[in-house]
């Protein structure tokens, strides 16, 4: 089902990307934490059927940030 | 592994059942007395020893414990006749009042209940509160007159406060009531609030009493040997006497008036028990007429378990006293009294290091500084008095410890309430001084918001090394002189001190070698720098060069002063009003010293020393500038009297004549509308409209009346200097005293309420005027007439009414976000988490800045840095 434009084409609407197994260990790693201590998202979130996000990924969010510029944070998928 | 801590899932309230009572409870209590002749005892007695132990030396006879260890057993008495449990008085009320007196059900139609009931499940779900529905539900069922379960027709019930009801003329008895309550039917306890599970609403009328543990209520023996009961206990004894007679009387075929008589005492005893402040009835006294302390006084109010007990207690190692002003104190100085100090300790291990040391300090005797108490080393603490205390300097070794007194340079906290953010403690250093208060610095106020108008403030005594080092590093009055809220410096001059430089730096200053050395006694400077000027043989220095000697070596800023006109082209350098500041190389070469500069939340120059030169040369430097403007602002005088406003006639009439044009140009407006021949503005009535036009020009003549007054006072003039410095005051204080105090407001419009159609009986109805509507166009020297002096009176105290509100609304507030946020914590990591390890940051703000060790929310200067750099190279 193509569309002519994507939640992902708002300016408000920062960047969603899904990470990769190998990916998803480092960030893991990098916190040192289990996926039920990160922030999360439910599946059903418009942004995460936009992208195709499955239960149990990990999304990773970049915004823009007033203090930093750019500031990245991540979000597991869960159910409902 | 993280281990995750357990989760509280849900809470349960609920009542307590009769079965449970009798379940929980160790022992039946029937007897009145406490104990027998030889001082034992009774069983079955209110300190019977199954219910705890608080004598030392007994052992509990439930769990075998010894006072400390047994936490107390529950008893219980079994209520001869049933009495109604107070605190759920109007409950019992509004529930027999929507229950049918026949079949006992609710009175509602099947569908309503059913409809309600649905609505309960689903907030319940959901998590939401139910009060509003349960509102709804005993509305619709208490005006109900006929039930319609079974068409019986309903009395009216009158409840008279705390515990009596009645049904038309007859009255009930808990035992009627309880009976009434055990037929309501479990399927339909729901639709009212309770769940049958859980609760029946007959559990609200007391049949058994639960007898709490002796631990509860200690009874405590004087010094004269005799023992003085609880006052717990001594109601529970009135509750058993008048259960006994109550039986014995009953069992005695007593008439039923005196039965009733004593169904009311055993009511009113319970209920006193439960609660002595309950209305309706007198509160049950001590012997001596002081009203008993019973359950609910307990756990109420400010002194209550909760607010008392357990969201705050009373420590040790602290002291409260009022505080008053040091300038020659350091900034992270606090001047202690020395009978504080006597009083408070600090504890020190005794070693082979400061052996000497403290066989000298115990052999000081009682003479300060000494030590209070030492502790051997089998542990006994023994005080240290004017007869033993060389004994123990002798006794004195290796390994015991001794509880010396406070002395300089100990590091304390020092606290002012309210503490709405960290800076309301700080780690300050012992100074004992002689005296009764406390003493700080006042360029520290700030922070604290203290002031020494009879303020008084809380010190803490640090009890070990690792709090002590904690102190330093993160609490030290020198770490917190940037704020966190906008890394900015939160401490620095005040009043006098901006007052001081301003006079000392401005331009035209002499002074000799003698007079330097005097202004600059406080500080530390070994060498003085090249004079200026000189005349003849003898130099003189410019107040700009005395200030240039505190300041750190290689020091650079360029800066507008506070007194800055804002001149449409900016001179720079060459400003007329010596307003830019300029500073090259540790030297003030232009501009002068004011708020801008070393003011406490404006200081420039603190806060590029702050952050360029470390907090300790910052100190170095708040305490230089401080005492050296305090000896200018002595030695150079200044002062400020009623006469400083004076202004010439010729300037009054100016003022005079500016407002009896303003006056004519309002009544012209209040013409034109009453002619209907004022044009709205834009999205504006014309009611509005004049209104708006009036306050415009009413504002405009204070502004006027205020130039013309500001144009005879100068610079020279004490008031203004402090007001355009930035030490204290304003211009438009100084407006509303020489020229005119202008427009009273409520709610931003002019004052419009009072009698009908105007504001007061000195004018007339409609009258829509200046004068009549609030406009005060004395000045304060002048004095107001009296209407102006009532408006003035109802503008002010809409001041203060806001600020009342102000403060509580936000105090509020604040107590609900630090309760929300109080164990979140930026971990190692750079990550922002709470308890169980759950991310709510991945990097601290996105940046991972410390406000505090950014520049003014950025987390670097790129000017300042560039600046500096290039500076260098010049």
């Amino acid at each position: 089902m193509k569309k002519g434009v994507t939640l992902l084409d708002h300016e408000m609407v920062p960047k969603h990307e899904i990470l990769s197994e190998d990916e998803e260990k480092a960030v893991l790693k990098k916190y040192k934490a289990f996926k039920s201590q990160f922030p999360k998202i439910k599946c059903n979130d418009p942004i995460a059927r936009e992208i195709g996000a499955k239960v149990g990924q990990i999304i990773k969010i970049t915004r823009d940030s007033k203090t930093a510029g750019k500031s990245v944070a991540y979000r597991v998928v869960i159910d409902q | 592994m993280i281990a995750h801590p357990k989760r509280i899932d849900s809470i349960k309230f609920g009542l307590l059942s009769p079965k449970e009572i009798r379940k929980m409870s160790v022992t039946k209590i029937i007897t009145p007395d406490t104990y027998d002749d030889d001082g034992f005892p009774i069983e079955m007695g209110l300190m019977d020893q199954r219910l705890g132990v608080i004598d030392p030396g007994l052992r509990c006879k439930t769990c075998g414990g010894r006072p400390g260890e047994c936490p107390g057993h529950f008893g219980h008495i079994e209520l001869v006749a049933p009495v109604v449990h107070v605190g759920y008085a109007r409950l019992i009320r509004k529930i027999l009042r929507s229950v049918c007196r026949s079949c006992k059900r609710v009175l509602l139609e099947k569908k309503d209940q059913d409809h309600f009931s649905a609505q309960i499940k689903e907030h319940q779900r959901e998590g939401q509160p139910i009060d509003e529905i349960l509102k709804e539900v005993f509305k619709r069922a208490m005006a109900v007159n006929v039930c319609p379960h079974c068409g019986e027709e309903q009395l009216k019930i009158f409840f008279e406060s705390p515990t009596t009801y009645e049904e038309g003329e007859h009255k009930l008895m808990p035992a009627d009531i309880r009976a009434r309550l055990e037929q309501i039917p479990d399927k339909d306890l729901p639709v009212i609030g309770i769940n049958p599970k859980q609760v029946r609403p007959e559990w609200m009328i007391l049949t058994v009493l639960p007898v709490p543990p002796v631990t509860a209520r200690p009874s405590i023996t004087l010094e004269s040997g005799q023992r003085s009961e609880d006052d717990l206990t001594h109601k529970l004894v009135d509750i058993i006497r008048i259960n006994q007679r109550f039986q014995e009387n009953r069992e005695a075929g007593a008439p039923q008036l005196i039965i009733e008589d004593l169904w009311e005492l055993l009511q009113y005893h319970v209920t006193t028990y439960i609660d002595n402040e309950v209305s309706g009835i007198p509160p049950a006294r001590h012997r001596s007429g002081r009203p008993l302390k019973t359950l609910s006084q307990r756990l109420k109010g400010k002194e209550g378990r909760f607010r008392g007990s357990l969201s705050g207690k009373r420590v040790n190692f602290s002291a409260r006293t009022v505080i008053s002003p040091d300038p020659n104190l350091s900034i992270n100085e606090v001047g202690i009294p020395q009978r504080i100090a006597e009083e408070m300790t600090i504890t020190e291990n005794v070693t082979d290091r400061n052996f000497k040391a403290m066989v000298e300090l115990i052999k000081r005797g009682r003479n300060y500084p000494s030590a209070n108490y030492v502790r051997r080393l089998d542990g006994k603490r023994v005080k240290v008095t004017s007869t033993n205390f060389e004994e123990l300097a002798e006794q004195l070794q290796v390994g015991w410890k001794i509880e010396r007194q406070l002395r300089d340079g100990d590091i304390v906290l020092f606290n002012r309430q309210p503490s709405l953010h960290r800076m309301s403690i700080m780690a300050h250093r012992v100074r004992v001084m002689p005296g009764k208060t406390f003493r700080l610095n006042p360029a520290v106020c700030p922070p604290y918001n203290a002031d020494f108008d009879g303020d008084e403030m809380n010190l803490h005594v640090l009890q070990n090394e690792e709090a002590r080092a904690e102190a330093r590093i993160l609490m030290d009055v020198e770490e917190n002189i940037l704020s966190p809220r906008f890394g900015g410096p939160v401490i620095g001059g005040i009043h006098d001190h901006i007052s001081g430089l301003y006079l000392l730096t401005r331009s035209g200053t002499r002074f000799d070698e003698n007079d330097v050395l005097e202004l600059l006694r406080h500080s530390r400077i070994t060498d003085l720098i090249e004079p200026s000027f000189g005349e003849g043989d003898k130099p003189y220095w410019s107040g700009k060069d005395i200030f240039s000697m505190i300041l750190p070596e290689g020091f650079n800023a360029t800066f507008e002063a506070e007194i800055c006109h804002n001149c449409e082209v900016c001179l720079k350098e060459r400003c007329e009003h010596d307003a830019y500041v300029v500073i090259e190389n540790g030297r003030l070469l232009r501009g002068t010293i004011d708020e801008r500069a070393i003011g406490a939340f404006k200081g420039k120059i603190i806060d590029r020393i702050t952050k360029e030169y470390g907090p300790d040369r910052a100190r170095r430097f708040i305490d230089d500038a401080t005492s050296l403007a305090i000896r200018a602002i002595t030695r150079l005088g200044f002062s400020f009297g009623i006469d400083d406003e004076d202004i010439p006639p010729s300037a009054q009439k100016q003022i005079q004549a500016s407002i009896i044009a303003t006056e004519e140009q309002v009544a012209q407006l209040v013409d034109a509308y009453d002619n209907n021949e004022l044009e709205p503005l834009p999205g504006r009535s014309v009611e509005e409209t004049l209104e708006l036009r009036i306050m415009q020009e009413l504002g405009r003549v204070r502004d006027a009346a205020g130039a013309i007054a500001g144009e005879y006072l100068g610079m020279d003039n004490t008031a203004v200097a402090m007001a355009l410095s930035g030490a204290r005051g304003s211009m438009m204080n100084l407006t509303q005293m020489a020229g005119c105090v202008g427009q009273q407001s409520v709610r931003g419009a002019r004052i419009t309420r009072g009698y009908e159609g105007r504001t007061l009986p000195h004018f007339e109805r409609g009258d829509l005027g200046a004068a009549a509507h609030g406009f005060v166009k004395s000045s304060y020297k002048k004095g107001l007439s009296p209407t102006e002096f009532f408006f003035h009176a109802i503008g002010g105290r809409e001041g203060l009414v806001d600020t009342a509100v102000r403060t509580s609304q936000s105090g509020y507030f604040q107590r609900r976000l630090i309760n929300a946020l109080q164990d979140i914590e930026v971990k190692y990591d750079g990550t922002v988490r709470e308890t169980r390890g759950m991310i709510v940051q991945f990097e601290y703000g996105e940046d991972g800045v410390d406000p505090s060790r950014g520049d003014y929310g950025k987390s670097i200067n790129i000017d300042r840095i560039i600046e500096l750099a290039t500076c260098g190279d010049d």
